[in-house]
């Protein structure tokens, strides 16, 4: 399989009167055709940051981007300029963002949104336009979709907003999809609907999705491969069933151990990571989650763990990295 | 058996919604909690679940009359709370107190945490005004706050801790009844494993009453004794913990449940699931019969047309209740 985007040594940085803050900090990582990778962590950990960086969306300043290269297909979109991604965005590498409410304009018709893609991007005129906006609302299942690009976004509830956004980011078959927390703001019933239509739309057009989520049941159902944030850092990467199965980076372990589930004993304390996420201005030298990991050793706080590869196909940044896949069978 | 503490029978609360004209009324009525009723006995968790709109913050709300209810009775240890003055309301506040979702929204940003802890103390002439800041340094440490924080403000606090701060507010004054909203809904994962803990000593702890409102189902599973299941301001189940996940009876509970992704990819790809068509409908204009029955896939195995044409009763048996005309 071919990769669709290839990040690669991406850094974030925010200048601001608290001094710099590292929201990313040399992220590599690759999405391949028809894939979806699931991007995890807590807020703040860089995952958002990271895609507005992939999409040329940093404000800068205070914004400070650097990058070993930012590979769509063979193209860098590092080296592009303001003009030359816009015809990018939107078109090969499409966003759908948390909040489908203020990432709608109020003011405009659901099929003026949807045609104004359409006549920028790829030149239709505003008949054919509409023509294939109804047909993309329809895809996403949206009934009666003549007559709903009429609608103003406040006439549609959250689910129906968050479908129109999505058939908005597929209008023009992008390659990429960048989906930030996607179902977020949508009730459980609604998010399985979602799901399903993603998983569907990938399916038939071979759709590269970057996946950004905090929910690690929807990253267990969606994603081919996972990879953990901690502190604007890459900590784990793995294909998702090895990553559950047999975490190899303390911090992972964590975060599995903490989300409450439906099967299993119930009413028992739950395990919780102690302490607070690091504060970004202020990281620790050596590993940001050492002060809250019960692994830590007096190495741990004098580098930045480097990031190996403990067990075939799978990344962590943790001295015990290799300690871990051995214990949890991942070796 | 003596009564239990908080008892909610019928509660209503309706929202007339448009204009009155001189000569006409077109305003609609909002059914946002019809007919709610449910025991809840000291030192035990009710957990309240469903979609957003079904009512779940309403009934908190009405409770503590923060939303007078339109009718219906709420009655804490026998007493009837919906008739109450103002002034009359004031001791029963002391008793039930509200912890909310937004930690950053529900903290007063230019009051520091001791006036926030001691304020409430104050107002109740609960302790000496010397003695409130040592109550108050107490709180913090209950809640697994550095006491010697006491003097600073919210802002200087993370949202995990802020959350910890609205607890300890809600604990000032000793409550035998909290109404949880949402409490670790914008907490990030392994914050809220630490608050959902916190919540379970403390109720050990002090003997408190949770009414806990959430929509994230494997919360309330973790927390709660008994679950009652909201759909448009309607109970449509009500079960003790273990019954109500391990078998759910009600078509929407089943749907509900259904719909929670799993964090294990083996399960998670493998279980089966309801996939519901179709947004909740309005609760100005909620469907005839059964309110779930467009979105219900066994309407259509019930004679008649019923669903459709007959709202089903809450019928209560060997413990647990649902409000459905599937046998």
């Amino acid at each position: 399989m071919a990769k669709a985007l290839d990040v690669r040594d991406l850094s974030v940085r925010f200048d601001t009167q608290h001094g710099n803050v590292q929201a990313v900090d040399h992220v590599s990582f690759s999405i391949e055709e028809g894939e979806t990778l699931g991007l995890v962590g807590e807020s703040g950990s860089g995952k958002s940051v990271s895609s507005l960086a992939i999409m040329g969306l940093v404000p800068s300043p205070p914004g400070v981007v650097e990058a070993g290269g930012i590979m769509l297909g063979d193209r860098d979109l590092n080296t592009f300029n303001a003009e030359a991604l816009r015809r990018v965005r939107g078109k090969e590498v499409a966003m759908v963002f948390q909040d489908p409410m203020t990432s709608l304009n109020p003011l405009l018709t659901v099929g003026r949104q949807l045609t104004e893609v359409l006549e920028i991007h790829e030149g239709l005129s505003q008949a054919e336009a509409f023509k294939r906006a109804a047909h993309g609302l329809g895809d996403v299942g949206i009934p009666a979709p003549e007559e709903r690009l009429n609608s103003y976004p406040h006439e549609l509830s959250g689910g129906m907003r968050q479908r129109v956004m999505i058939a908005m980011a597929l209008l023009c078959n992008p390659k990429v999809l960048i989906a930030d927390e996607p179902t977020t703001a949508l009730d459980v019933t609604i998010q399985a609907q979602i799901l399903e239509l993603m998983k569907g739309l990938q399916e038939r057009h071979g759709t590269a999705i970057l996946l950004i989520t905090h929910d690690l049941g929807v990253v267990a159902g969606m994603s081919d491969r996972v990879n953990v944030m901690y502190a604007g850092r890459l900590v784990e990467s793995a294909s998702t069933a090895p990553l559950f199965d047999a975490p190899c980076h303390p911090y992972t372990i964590g975060l599995l151990g903490s989300v409450p589930d439906l099967t299993g004993p119930a009413g028992d304390d739950l395990y919780s990571i102690p302490g607070q996420p690091p504060d970004l201005a202020e990281l620790p030298a050596g590993c940001a989650f050492a002060p809250r990991c019960s692994r830590a050793a007096d190495a741990c706080s004098e580098a930045v763990p480097a990031t190996i590869e403990p067990a075939p196909g799978r990344l962590s940044a943790c001295l015990e990295a290799e300690a871990l896949a051995k214990e949890g069978g991942a070796g | 058996m003596s009564a239990p503490l908080l008892r909610v029978r019928d509660l209503t609360k309706h929202f007339p919604i448009g204009k009155r004209g001189m000569f006409s009324d077109h305003r609609k009525i909002l059914r946002a909690v019809d007919g709610v009723s449910f025991d809840l006995e000291r030192g035990q968790t009710l957990g309240v679940v469903g979609e957003s709109g079904c009512g779940k913050s309403t009934t908190a709300r009405a409770i503590i009359g923060l939303h007078p209810a339109t009718s219906g009775s709420v009655q804490l240890d026998g007493v009837e709370l919906t008739s109450l003055s103002r002034s009359e309301w004031l001791p029963y506040r002391r008793r039930i107190q509200m912890i909310f979702q937004d930690p950053y929204a529900s903290l007063d940003p230019r009051q520091t945490v001791s006036s926030i802890l001691t304020e409430p103390l104050a107002i109740h002439k609960l302790a000496k005004p010397k003695e409130r800041k040592l109550r108050a340094m107490a709180l913090l440490d209950a809640v697994g706050l550095n006491p010697r924080h006491i003097d600073r403000y919210p802002h200087e606090f993370s949202g995990g801790q802020r959350q910890r701060i609205g607890i300890a507010r809600a604990l000032a004054l000793e409550p035998e009844l909290l109404l949880l909203d949402e409490p670790v809904s914008a907490l990030d994962v392994s914050i809220q494993a630490q608050i959902v803990n916190l919540l379970g000593e403390l109720q050990e702890r002090f003997n408190l009453a949770y009414l806990f409102i959430a929509h994230d189902l494997a919360v309330v599973r973790h927390l709660c004794d008994e679950v009652c299941v909201m759909y448009l301001g309607r109970v449509v189940e009500q079960a003790p913990r273990d019954e109500l996940f391990e078998s759910p009876q009600h078509p929407y509970t089943k749907a509900l449940l259904s719909a929670v992704p799993h964090p294990n990819p083996h399960i998670e790809r493998t279980r089966e699931r309801i996939v519901l068509t179709g947004d909740v409908p309005s609760p100005l204009d909620p469907p005839s019969g059964c309110t779930f029955h467009p979105r219900c896939a066994h309407a259509s195995e019930v004679p008649d047309d019923r669903c459709a044409r007959e709202c089903p009763a809450l019928v209560t048996s060997e413990g647990r209740s649902a409000a459905c005309h599937l046998p």
